[in-house]
C-alpha cells in the first residue's frame, strides 16, 4: 500500500493548499466589490436598491469560484476519479 | 458522512429509476406547500380577507414588485416561475433545518434540474414574448463573431446556476456535521443560523440570476430594436 500512502498524503495537502490559495482570490475580489459598493452608497443613497441588488448578484458570481474551488477539493479528497486505477 | 433520515426507509424504486429522499423530500414540500394554499384559497375573499389571505397576498405582491424591477412590464408572465422558484428554493433549504431532513438542495441531480428548468426558461420566455426569429437572432447581436461566446455561455452559466446553489447547501450541511461529530452537541447551533441567512440568500440569488437571464434575453430584443 506504499502507493495508496502517497495518494493519501498528496490529495490531503493538494486539497489544503487548493483551498488555501483559492478562497484567497475570490476574498479579494468581494472586498473590493464590497468597498465599492459602499462607496456608491455613500455617493447616492437613493440608489441603494438598484446597489444592494447587483452587489448581491455579483457577490453570488463571485462566491461561486469559491465554490468551485471548495467542490473540486471534496471530490479530490472523497470521490477521487483517479483511485479507480490504483484499487484492484 | 451521511446524517440519519427518516424518508430513508420509504425509498423505492419505480422499474429502473431509484425514488430516493431526494425526490420523497421534494414531494413532501410541494404537497405541504399546494395544500397550505389550497386551504387558504378555499376562503378567499376580497371583502373581509383572512389572515393568511392578507400574508399571502403580500408575498405574491413583494415578488411581483422585485420581478418588475429587474424586467419593466414583464412582471405578469414571469412571476409563475420565478415565484415559483423562489419560494421552492428558499423552503427546500431551509427544511434541511429539520432534525432528520436533508435539503433536497443538497443533491446535484435537483439543481441540475432546477437549472435545466431556468435554461429551457429562457428560451420559452424568449420565444413567447418576442417570437422565433428575434430570438434567434440575439445570438447574432452585435456581431455574428460573437456566437460562439454566446452558446458556450449558455452551458457555462447553466452548470454555474446549479453548481453554486448544490455546493453551497452541501458544504452548509457538511460543515455542520463536521463541527458536530469535532466539538459536540450544541456547536453547530451558530453554523445553523448562519443556514438560514445562506439558505434565503441563495434562494434569492437563484431566482434573481433566473430572473437577469431571462430579462437579459428580452431587454436585448428590445435594446436591438430601439438600435435600428
Amino acid at each position: 500500500m506504499k502507493e495508496m500512502t502517497w495518494v493519501v498524503l498528496l490529495s490531503t495537502l493538494g486539497g489544503l493548499a487548493t483551498i488555501a490559495v483559492g478562497v484567497i482570490f475570490p476574498a479579494l475580489a468581494m472586498g473590493r466589490a464590497l468597498t465599492q459598493a459602499l462607496d456608491a452608497l455613500a455617493r447616492q443613497p437613493e440608489a441603494e436598491r438598484t446597489i444592494t441588488r447587483t452587489l448581491f448578484i455579483g457577490l453570488a458570481m463571485l462566491e461561486s469560484l469559491a465554490i468551485y474551488v471548495l467542490v473540486i477539493v471534496l471530490i479530490v479528497l472523497f470521490r477521487n476519479p483517479l483511485l479507480a486505477y490504483l484499487l484492484p | 458522512m451521511d446524517k440519519p433520515e427518516v424518508l430513508a426507509g420509504l425509498a423505492f424504486n419505480l422499474g429502473p429509476v431509484h425514488v430516493g429522499t431526494t425526490v420523497l423530500t421534494t414531494w413532501l414540500l410541494m404537497a405541504a406547500m399546494a395544500g397550505a394554499a389550497w386551504v387558504v384559497r378555499r376562503q378567499l375573499s376580497a371583502s373581509a380577507p383572512s389572515r393568511p389571505q392578507i400574508a399571502l397576498e403580500a408575498v405574491v405582491v413583494a415578488l411581483r414588485v422585485a420581478i418588475e424591477a429587474a424586467a419593466p412590464g414583464r412582471g405578469a408572465p414571469l412571476l409563475p416561475f420565478i415565484g415559483t422558484l423562489w419560494i421552492f428554493i428558499a423552503a427546500a433549504n431551509l427544511i434541511g433545518l429539520l432534525p432528520g431532513l436533508r435539503s433536497p438542495t443538497a443533491d446535484l441531480s435537483l439543481t441540475v434540474a432546477l437549472a435545466a428548468l431556468v435554461f429551457v426558461s429562457v428560451h420559452w420566455f424568449g420565444i413567447r414574448l418576442e417570437g422565433l426569429t428575434a430570438h434567434l437572432r440575439h445570438y447574432l447581436y452585435p456581431n455574428p463573431i460573437l456566437l460562439p461566446f454566446h452558446l458556450m455561455g449558455e452551458v457555462t452559466r447553466t452548470l454555474a446556476l446549479s453548481v453554486r446553489l448544490f455546493g453551497n447547501m452541501m458544504s452548509l450541511e457538511m460543515a455542520a456535521f463536521l463541527v458536530l461529530l469535532v466539538a459536540g452537541v450544541v456547536a453547530p447551533v451558530p453554523l445553523l443560523f448562519l443556514h438560514i441567512v445562506e439558505a434565503l440568500v441563495q434562494a434569492y440569488i437563484f431566482g434573481m440570476l433566473a430572473l437577469i437571464y431571462i430579462a437579459g434575453g428580452l431587454q436585448s430584443h428590445e435594446l436591438r430594436k430601439g438600435y435600428r
